[in-house]
């Protein structure tokens, strides 16, 4: 499958923060790519570096088979998006809005059919309304024509649900999918939300503090056979010494400061609960999960944070 | 180019604020002129109380339209600077604080493009207030008090330009005050460039404006050669030139003439040069800056 978006090793510091460290993905066509990560993980960074509202401290990012920052104009034309909050211009009405985008997008677009893009996000009754007499939803809405005003290949939403109410969120939804279902749009949808993105995407990325994580298609990342373990024994080093030397390391995913985060299949956790038993290991609590956002909290330092709280 | 102009006019246009300026100019021009009307006789007795113990002076032929328009000019293009910072300095960090500027720069149009777009927007913006003042300043006061000859007073001269020889004179003016703006306007461009919110740039704009006003109108002869020449408050006054007349040797002034024009052309390439500099520092930032907001 052609790769609409990669990225290779980028990073971007601010003074001495790393607010994306050697991050790599691809994005391929049709996809629909959940982006995922806490807040201040680096999704808006990296996603303002594809859109190059950021440039970025290292790395390189093709877009369309191009270089985004020698060929940014041609890029542009063919990406659509939405970043964080719809912020548009409140003293003018949603119609003016749009039409003023359009024209920015190089293309002729007739009144026709900015007013069925109108349509499309259910604006269309208020499309000559003044901006600042929608409600949130209704903005993220127009952000999202605009977004779609110059029928791009690429639409990328960062947050497109923050703060919408259930019906919002819902509408979101259902248009991410009609662009990738209907229109073959690839579409690149970032969130901190992981049950937004699991219901939507087919491949996703994690990211946090700035580095990936884990990326793959939800199906393998959701696997109902893959099973997240949770370990906590008595002696921490000691465990850890035993697991080392034997094959399981290969399923260690991630270790907290007392917790072991295991990946594997259903059917292998009798075999590695034996082999803890017969190495003398000392379990004081053994979980085990499939849960997409378990695994999820258990890869970010969300589950720090958890802990840290509860604590 | 020209659709991203469009652009940038449409939304300074739409905002109402912009014809706040407008407002305020109106209010003071016929408040000038409201004041000259019923009481001009005292106005031009304080002005010439030099030379009237001396010299019969006809207050009825001098308090003309011409004269009005002069004294509206000297008393508001100090003031204006002040209106067009609003405007300017509110290009790039009101987008910025609008949430705007991401929106803006995701489009296919070059940083470069559109900065030169939101400036030509300011200037245009800048004309058009002056073309406003112009008509009011000018044209009102004509209405209002009429037309003749027009005699200035300056380091106790007493200056008469001919009737017919004082309109180009205003032309000239009018559009050196536009270059003169537009000097105020790039730098109120290029510190919007550094905030995320337009009252930052305003209020620095105006701050350096009065500062280098005062220290331009200082008579303190160690920064005459050192400082005042290299401000560009110093020759943003230099549009007065326009009216200053070469005399002949009977003392009368000469129709047509400038006293000193390579002086108002200088000043007027200060004035070019400081534009390109804070509109290209300004490109040059933009081009470099992240887009956090």
């Amino acid at each position: 499958m052609a790769s609409i978006v990669r990225v290779s090793h980028l990073s971007k510091h601010f003074s001495e923060i790393k607010a994306v460290d050697d991050l790599s993905f691809t994005v391929n066509a049709g996809d629909i790519y959940g982006f995922l990560g806490q807040n201040g993980a680096g999704k808006s960074t990296t996603i303002r570096m594809l859109l190059t509202l950021i440039k970025p401290t290292d790395g390189q990012i093709e877009i369309f088979g191009m270089n985004l920052q020698t060929q940014r104009k041609e890029i542009l034309k063919q990406v659509g998006a939405v970043i964080e909050r719809p912020d548009l211009y409140k003293y003018l009405t949603g119609f003016e809005n749009i039409s003023m985008f359009a024209k920015m997008s190089g293309e002729k677009i007739s009144k026709k059919k900015l007013m069925q893009q109108l349509e499309q996000v259910g604006l269309a009754e208020r499309a000559f309304s003044k901006v600042q007499t929608y409600s949130l939803g209704m903005k993220q809405r127009l952000g999202i024509a605009i977004a779609l005003i110059n029928n791009p290949q690429l639409v990328i939403l960062d947050e497109p649900t923050n703060g919408l109410d259930p019906q919002g969120i819902a509408d979101i939804r259902n248009l991410i999918l009609h662009l990738s279902k209907n229109e073959k749009k690839t579409v690149i949808v970032s969130s901190h939300l992981l049950s937004e993105i699991e219901l939507i995407a087919n491949r996703m990325l994690i990211v946090d503090k700035g580095k990936k994580i884990v990326e793959g298609t939800v199906d393998e990342l959701f696997d109902p056979a893959e099973m997240i373990l949770e370990l906590q024994t008595v002696n921490h080093e000691k465990t850890l010494a035993i697991i080392n030397n034997s094959p399981w390391k290969n399923f260690l995913q991630k270790q907290l400061t007392e917790i072991f985060f295991f990946k594997m299949n259903r059917k292998d956790i009798p075999a590695f609960n034996n082999f803890l038993v017969h190495n003398g290991v000392e379990v004081l609590s053994f979980q085990s999960r499939h849960s997409l956002e378990d695994y999820f909290l258990s890869l970010t330092s969300a589950n720090q944070h958890v802990e840290t709280f509860t604590n | 180019m020209w659709k991203l102009l469009q652009i940038e006019l449409f939304k300074i246009f739409k905002r109402p604020r912009t014809y706040i300026s407008f407002g305020a100019i109106a209010a003071m021009i016929l408040i000038i002129q409201l004041g000259l009307k019923f009481d001009g006789k005292s106005y031009l007795q304080l002005l010439m109380s030099g030379i009237s113990d001396s010299f019969y002076v006809p207050y009825e032929m001098i308090l003309n339209g011409y004269l009005v328009a002069f004294v509206i000019l000297n008393t508001l293009l100090i003031q204006v600077p002040l209106l067009i910072a609003l405007v300017a300095g509110d290009a790039i960090a009101g987008e910025a604080n609008m949430g705007t500027l991401r929106l803006l720069v995701t489009r296919p149009v070059s940083r470069t493009q559109l900065m030169l777009a939101k400036f030509a927007a300011s200037v245009i913006y800048t004309v058009l207030l002056l073309l406003w003042m112009a008509l009011l300043a000018l044209f009102l006061s004509m209405l209002f008090f009429g037309t003749n000859d027009m005699i200035i007073a300056r380091n106790d001269v007493m200056e008469q330009i001919s009737r017919n020889d004082i309109m180009w004179r205003y032309i000239c003016a009018f559009g050196y005050a536009s270059v003169a703006l537009s000097t105020v306007a790039a730098l109120a461009f290029l510190l919007s460039v550094f905030a995320e919110n337009s009252i930052g740039p305003i209020v620095s704009t105006i701050s350096i404006v009065i500062v280098l006003t005062i220290l331009s109108e200082m008579k303190i002869p160690l920064y005459d050669n050192t400082v005042k020449p290299y401000l560009f408050t110093s020759h943003m006054l230099a549009w007065k030139g326009f009216f200053y007349s070469k005399a002949n040797n009977d003392g009368q002034t000469i129709k047509g003439s400038i006293e000193n024009l390579p002086a108002i052309l200088r000043s007027l390439g200060v004035l070019l040069t400081y534009i390109f500099l804070f509109v290209a520092s300004a490109i040059f930032v933009f081009n470099k800056k992240d887009i956090l907001s």
